[in-house]
């Protein structure tokens, strides 16, 4: 109660733009793996429960490949800059690369011979693959040591601070904005407007557009569906992979469980702004990013995920279609 | 061949297995002393989770719709059944003695007018988005039970729940023996499954089927499939319910929240998917194979490894490592290679 009191005199309005600032940053993050989930479903119509998960793996990736160039949390700190941007490339590639993969294999091994199946088959098959890949994960924990040991593998484990958390303005201005925030704006933002881009004007993204609207009448044109599909899989795992990265940078701690809640944020954000729909995923993944600060803010910690459920909840019943999304009959 | 023509009641002959099974002290003595494990002591909760299936069975099995929040009734009937029971609460002196049928009562009514208020809004979803409804509502239950200590005391859970008390006497020693637990959840089940056995066979069980496997031909039928959703979806979560108070008897208490949350939902569908959806004797099948791998196979491979490496492994080195892995391969072979499970329900009339 007494942070919504503190919101009314001058310095309670200028946390409150702090709070949008960190949503927003946290939503750039959700809108990336919330793309994933919207390609998804908007060509095949399958709610991809694995994508989290995926993401999830995509952290483990990043930090075996920080393990393999000698940075741990220990050392983090020495690190130089030269070594540090390469660090942070050499992860922007492999990362990306491994999720994309992943994610192609398990569409070609689990999900493409169900595509005539009833459309649950997939859904559950997915729920399959996350428990499978949480359980990677688990293991992945175990695997890579820390100071030469083994960490408990459940327990979540600490992410070498590699990106400054200095305020970036001067701090007499009032707002901050850290060397982490503008990484996160850095890679999203481009990334977003490079996909747009793509999905718009290239001859791929034409055809996931047609595959999407009627996957029937884009072969009779002579597109190559299944190909197409297999494409939307991995520009989808690429973009969680990337945002694996920079949320490892970015919060700094991973665990084998987080892909399930991340996942779920990302899907009500996919949901939230008209699932199909790629402006409609950014959109939602922004205000659910909003909706996770201002809540945790003003009405605490504990309840965010609730609210996030609640929201995901009142959009499916009263505007199944989004914000974005155009209003769809089921097909009988 | 004259089986064929008259088919083995295998849901009798297995309930008639499991109860003579505590009548033969020595069996579970034996047992005990090969596996180091309290199978007998372990059973009741096999049971409770088969209500539970059999509660999901009705809304995923008969009825066709996915449900993933089921997790959240059988936590809802625990706290009922907390709130009804722990000291801490007034009923508990109030009711007495009857505290035990109460809580089967309220707890099975509770989650199941609960969760009619609220179905009725998200009815007219498709099957995905129903799907993630239901889920989100299970996930707001569990944050719900853990963030409002006040009622639910938070992460601790309600204790201690004391004993069923009336109609049973009170000399005997719950805590002490066994087969206390493991005769009331099986004579229980045995009630669930012979009213569902009727129910399916039932005009309600014949229309609930109609809206599985077509919902437009069942409702040009004259069938009233919200009504009837409504009603699958009331039954499941009562079951639910039930199988929640039991637990909470059982355990003395209502465990921590997470124990109602997504992963027993996803148990709970495991279960039905394993064993074959729409088949009572299918999901008892599926609550052998998926409960029983977690309550009994897990602990009795565990310690033999533990013992012949003679000290616990890392993650890997466990069988309850492999928790996931198995059940999530076990999710996408099925779906793969017989979606309708092992034991298909029989379709047609």
């Amino acid at each position: 109660m007494h942070t919504l009191l503190a919101a009314g005199d001058a310095s309670g309005w200028q946390s409150f733009l702090q709070y949008c600032q960190g949503g927003l940053t946290v939503g750039a993050l959700f809108a990336l793996i919330a793309l994933g989930y919207t390609m998804v479903y908007g060509i095949i119509e399958l709610i991809n429960f694995a994508h989290g998960d995926l993401f999830m793996l995509g952290t483990f990736m990043a930090i075996t490949v920080l393990s393999v160039l000698g940075i741990n949390t220990a050392t983090a700190a020495a690190t130089g800059t030269g070594l540090l941007l390469a660090a942070v490339a050499l992860m922007l590639v492999i990362v990306p690369v491994f999720c994309a993969g992943l994610n192609w294999t398990v569409d070609r091994a689990v999900y493409r011979p169900l595509r005539n199946a009833p459309k649950l088959a997939p859904l559950v098959s997915a729920i399959g693959v996350s428990f499978f890949f949480m359980n990677l994960g688990l293991f992945w924990n175990a695997g890579v040591y820390e100071a030469g040991r083994p960490v408990p593998a459940a327990s979540p484990r600490a992410f070498p601070d590699l990106v400054s958390s200095a305020n970036l303005f001067p701090d007499d201005l009032g707002f901050r904005l850290t060397g982490k925030d503008a990484l996160v704006l850095a890679v999203t933002i481009p990334i977003m407007i490079g996909l747009t881009l793509f999905v718009k004007y290239t001859a791929l993204g034409k055809a996931m557009r047609a595959t999407a609207q009627n996957p029937t009448a884009a072969r009779l044109m002579g597109i190559n569906v299944d190909r197409v599909i297999g494409a939307t899989f991995v520009i989808g795992g690429a973009l969680g992979g990337v945002a694996s990265v920079v949320y490892a940078l970015y919060i700094n701690t991973i665990s084998y469980q987080v892909g399930f809640q991340m996942g779920l944020y990302a899907f009500t954000a996919a949901v939230l702004g008209g699932i199909g729909n790629i402006p409609g995923a950014v959109l939602g993944g922004l205000v659910i990013g909003l909706v996770r600060s201002l809540g945790s803010a003003y009405v605490g910690e504990t309840w965010t995920s609730a609210l996030v459920f609640a929201v995901l909840i009142l959009i499916l019943v009263f505007r199944p279609s989004g914000l974005l999304g155009a209003r769809t009959r089921e097909k009988v | 061949m004259s089986l064929r023509y008259r088919a083995i009641p295998w849901t009798a002959v297995l309930l008639a297995l499991a109860a003579a099974y505590p009548l033969i002290p020595a069996l579970d003595d034996q047992l005990m002393r090969l596996t180091g494990l309290p199978i007998g002591g372990r059973m009741p909760k096999l049971f409770i989770y088969a209500i539970l299936a059999l509660g999901l069975n009705v809304v995923v099995g008969y009825t066709g719709l996915l449900h993933l929040g089921i997790g959240a009734f059988f936590g809802i009937g625990a706290y009922i059944t907390g709130i009804l029971t722990v000291p801490a609460y007034p009923f508990h002196y109030s009711l007495g003695t009857y505290e035990f049928l109460a809580s089967l009562a309220l707890a099975t009514l509770g989650a199941a007018t609960l969760s009619v208020v609220l179905s009725a809004p998200v009815l007219r979803l498709r099957g995905d988005y129903l799907a993630l409804v239901t889920l989100g509502f299970g996930e707001v239950v569990r944050f719900a039970l853990r963030n409002l200590p006040e009622i639910t005391a938070g992460t601790k859970g309600l204790n201690p729940v004391p004993p069923p008390g009336f109609p049973f006497p009170a000399e005997w020693n719950w805590g002490g023996d066994y087969r206390f637990f493991y005769f009331l959840t099986l004579g229980i089940l045995a009630i669930v499954l012979w009213l569902l056995w009727n129910l399916e066979r039932s005009r309600l069980g014949r229309a609930w089927v109609a809206i599985r496997e077509d919902e437009l031909a069942a409702t040009c039928m004259g069938v009233n499939s919200a009504k009837l959703k409504l009603l699958a979806f009331a039954l499941g979560a009562g079951l639910a319910g039930l199988a929640g108070c039991l637990y909470a008897h059982k355990q003395g208490g209502t465990a921590d929240p997470d124990q109602y949350g997504f992963n027993t939902s996803i148990l709970a569908l495991l279960c039905l998917i394993l064993g074959g959806i729409g088949n009572r004797k299918g999901v008892l099948l599926g609550v052998l194979l998926v409960v029983g791998f977690d309550e009994i196979l897990s602990p009795i491979m565990d310690s033999y490894i533990q013992r012949s490496l003679g000290q616990a492994g890392p993650e890997y080195l466990r069988f309850s490592g492999w928790r996931l892995a198995v059940f999530g391969l076990a999710l996408i072979l099925v779906m793969r290679f017989r979606p309708e499970g092992i034991l298909p329900a029989r379709r047609g009339v």
